[in-house]
C-alpha cells in the first residue's frame, strides 16, 4: 500500500510559533515518509500561520492550515473541526500529531469521525514489513510494539521522543482549508500559572528532582522540619532549575491533614497516578521505593537517589546509584556549594 | 440543578502487583490476570468521587457507574467502591485488561449508557479518567462521547464549578504545570479526569450496604459483550529489559556525596 503522511501541527502559547512537540511531529513525519517513501503533508492549527509556515519551508512538504482567532486557542469543538477538515483535505493513511494536551484532547475523536483508528504515546516508529509503533501498557510497566493494517491510522507520538525538526526558514506557500465553525458552547478564558516561586514543574529542565514523603516525617531529634525541608528543596530548584516530582504518598499528605511542603500538587505527582516526564538526570530523595514510583522514572537516563534505606527494594536495579545518607544534611551542602560557585 | 453524571470506570491490577505479559488465546494477556487483585482504575477513581461530590451539592442528580470487566472482577472491586460513594452500577461482563482496541470498548460503553433507563443525555455529564492504568491510551472516553454526539469535551480535568445558570468552570491540564481555565454553558460534556481535589472518600458500611443492594442483582443481570480487536495486531510484548548495576554508597560523609553530585549535575 503506498502511504501518505499527514502531520498534524499546533502553534504554542505564543500563537505564532510551532509547539516544541509539533517540531518533534515533524521531524518523525519526515523520517517515516522517507523510510516509506511516501508523501507527506504538514496540517498547521493556528490563528495565523505565516510563522509557523515560515519554519517549515524547508521540509519540501505540502503545508496545508486552517486558520482565524477561533482558532488561537485549544478547544474540543473548535480543534476537532479543523484537524478533521485537514485530515479530508490531505486524504493520508498514516496521521502523525504531538500528544500535547490540544491534540490528546481531540485526537480520537478526529480518527473516529473519518473512520480511523488511534494509538497514543507512541515513543518509536519502525518500518519492517509494516509499519510498527512502540507503546506502553500499565503505565509504563510492559512494552508492546502494534501494528494496524486499517487506516487511516492516527498516532500521537509523546514529547522527547524525537529531536525538534529546525530548518531554515524561508518563505513558504500555505495552502488555506476552509472549515465549518460548529456551535461553540465553550469560552477558553486563561490560563492559570503558578507563581514563578510557585512553578516547579518544568519539562525541559535536564534534571529531575523527586521529594517523597520522608522529608516531611519525623527527623533524628524526633521533630517535623516540613518548613526546613520546603526551603532546602525550593533552594535547589532555583539552584539547579531542575524539575520537581513527588511520590503520591507526600502529595497525599495535604489531603490527610499531615505536614505538607505547601508548593507541592498533585501535579507534581509521578508514577502510576501521575506523570511519566522525561529528563537527562534524576535525583530522587527520600523516597520509600514500590513499583509505583520507579514508574515515574522510566523515561529518566541517569539516576541517582538518596535514602537513609540501605535495603531499598526498588533503588536496587533501578538507580544508578543511591547514596545513603540523611537528605536534609546533603541537599543542604548541596545548595551552599551551588551557591558559593565551588561546584 | 438535575445533573446526570455517567462515570466510565474500568478496572486496573492493584499497582504492587507485578505484572508480567503472557501470550492468551486472544492475544496478549498478563500472566494469572484472574488471580491479581484489582482496584478501580486510578483517575476512574477520582472521576467517581467528584461526581459522587458534584451530586451531592446538586440535588436531585444522579450517579451511574458503568463498568466493563469479568463479573467476578467487578463483584470483587465493588466490595470496596460501593462503601466510598453512592452510585448505581451499569456493568457490563466482558474481558479484563489492557490489550483490548479502545475504539471496540468505546462502542460497547456508549451502548450501554445509552440503554441506561431514564438517562437525560442533555442533562449528561460523562466523567471518566483521562488515561487508564491499563491501556492508558486516553481516548476512550472521547470516542464514547464523540458517539453520544458530544461537543464539549474536556481532559486532564482537575476541577469543575457548576454555576447557577447551568454553565460550568473546568480547569484542565496543560504543558508545564498549568491549567486551563473555560468555561462551557452547559450539559452534556464529557470530562476526562485527572486527579482532581478530592481525598479519597472514608469506607461508609452504611452507603455500602444500599449500593450492594443494587449492584448484586445487577451484577447478576449484566450482558456478556465480548470485546474483539478491531485491526490491532501486537508483534512484541515485553517487560522492559535495562536492569541497572546500582552502586550503593554506604560510607561517603554528606559533604563528600554533595560536592559528588555538584560534579555529576554539571557534567553533560
Amino acid at each position: 500500500m503506498m502511504e501518505s503522511i499527514l502531520v498534524l501541527t499546533h502553534t504554542d502559547e505564543t500563537g505564532s510559533a510551532l509547539a516544541k512537540s509539533s517540531l518533534e511531529a515533524i521531524t518523525a513525519g519526515k523520517e517515516l515518509a522517507a523510510s516509506l517513501s511516501a508523501s507527506l503533508t504538514i496540517g498547521i492549527v493556528a490563528a495565523n500561520p505565516t510563522a509557523a509556515s515560515s519554519t517549515l519551508a524547508s521540509t519540501q512538504a505540502r503545508l496545508i492550515a486552517v486558520f482565524g482567532e477561533a482558532f488561537a486557542q485549544p478547544r474540543y469543538s473548535t480543534d476537532a473541526a479543523a484537524c478533521e477538515a485537514l485530515c479530508r483535505a490531505a486524504q493520508p493513511t498514516l496521521v502523525l500529531a504531538p500528544g500535547s494536551s490540544r491534540f490528546a484532547r481531540v485526537a480520537a475523536c478526529v480518527a473516529h469521525r473519518i473512520g480511523g483508528s488511534i494509538d497514543t504515546h507512541v515513543t518509536a516508529l519502525a518500518v519492517a514489513d509494516t509499519i510498527q509503533a512502540t507503546r506502553w501498557f500499565y503505565r509504563q510497566r510492559i512494552e508492546a510494539v502494534i501494528t494496524r493494517e486499517s487506516r487511516p491510522w492516527f498516532l500521537l507520538l509523546d514529547a522527547g521522543t524525537h529531536p525538534a525538526f529546525t530548518g531554515t526558514p524561508g518563505a513558504a506557500q500555505v495552502e488555506q482549508i476552509p472549515v465549518e465553525l460548529p456551535t461553540i458552547r465553550t469560552t477558553v478564558t486563561g490560563l492559570r500559572t503558578p507563581s514563578q516561586d510557585q512553578q516547579t514543574i518544568r519539562p525541559d529542565a535536564k534534571m529531575l528532582f523527586v521529594a517523597g514523603a520522608g522529608w516531611t516525617k519525623k527527623q533524628p531529634d524526633g521533630k517535623i522540619h516540613s518548613g526546613e525541608a520546603g526551603d532546602l528543596i525550593l533552594g535547589f530548584l532555583r539552584n539547579t532549575s531542575a524539575s520537581l516530582g513527588s511520590s503520591k504518598s507526600l502529595v497525599d499528605q495535604g489531603g490527610e491533614g499531615q505536614p505538607v511542603l505547601p508548593f507541592l500538587t498533585h501535579m507534581n505527582q509521578v508514577g502510576q497516578t501521575g506523570s511519566t516526564p522525561r529528563h537527562a538526570k534524576g535525583l530522587s530523595t527520600c523516597c520509600h521505593g514500590e513499583e509505583p514510583h520507579v514508574v515515574g522514572w522510566r523515561f529518566i537516563g541517569d539516576r541517582r537517589a538518596i535514602s537513609l534505606d540501605p535495603n531499598c527494594g526498588w533503588t536496587r536495579g533501578k538507580a544508578d546509584v543511591v547514596y545513603i545518607a540523611d537528605a536534609f544534611q546533603v541537599i543542604a551542602k548541596v545548595n551552599e556549594l551551588l551557591e558559593n560557585g565551588k561546584g | 440543578m438535575h445533573l446526570h453524571i455517567v462515570v466510565c470506570a474500568g478496572i486496573a491490577p492493584d499497582p504492587l502487583q507485578t505484572l508480567e505479559p503472557v501470550s492468551g488465546p486472544s492475544g496478549p494477556a498478563l500472566k494469572n490476570e484472574m488471580m491479581l487483585p484489582a482496584v478501580l482504575d486510578p483517575w476512574a477513581a477520582s472521576a467517581l468521587y467528584e461526581a459522587a461530590n458534584l451530586a451531592a451539592r446538586n440535588p436531585g442528580s444522579k450517579v451511574w457507574l458503568v463498568s466493563l470487566g469479568p463479573k467476578a472482577k467487578l463483584q470483587q472491586v465493588m466490595m470496596t467502591v460501593a462503601q466510598r460513594v453512592s452510585f448505581e452500577l451499569v456493568p457490563i461482563d466482558g474481558p479484563i485488561g489492557g490489550f483490548g482496541d479502545a475504539h471496540t470498548t468505546a462502542a460497547t460503553l456508549a451502548d450501554a449508557i445509552l440503554a441506561i433507563p431514564g438517562l437525560e443525555t442533555s442533562k449528561l455529564l460523562l466523567f471518566g479518567g483521562w488515561e487508564s492504568a491499563t491501556r492508558g491510551a486516553g481516548v476512550t472516553l472521547q470516542l464514547i462521547g464523540e458517539r453520544l454526539g458530544i461537543s464539549d469535551q474536556f481532559m486532564g480535568v482537575d476541577q469543575i464549578d457548576m454555576r447557577e445558570d447551568g454553565s460550568f468552570l473546568v480547569l484542565e491540564r496543560v504543558e508545564g504545570g498549568k491549567h486551563q481555565e473555560s468555561v462551557c454553558v452547559g450539559t452534556p460534556a464529557v470530562l476526562g479526569w485527572a486527579t482532581g481535589n478530592l481525598p479519597e472518600p472514608r469506607n461508609n458500611p452504611q452507603i455500602g450496604m444500599a449500593n450492594m443492594r443494587t449492584i448484586m442483582p445487577a451484577l447478576q443481570k449484566a450482558k456478556p459483550a465480548p470485546v474483539a480487536p478491531s485491526g490491532l495486531h501486537y508483534a512484541a510484548v515485553s517487560l522492559p529489559r535495562q536492569q541497572r548495576t546500582s552502586r550503593v554508597v554506604k560510607d561517603m560523609t554528606p559533604d563528600e556525596i554533595a560536592r559528588e553530585l555538584v560534579t555529576w549535575m554539571g557534567a553533560e
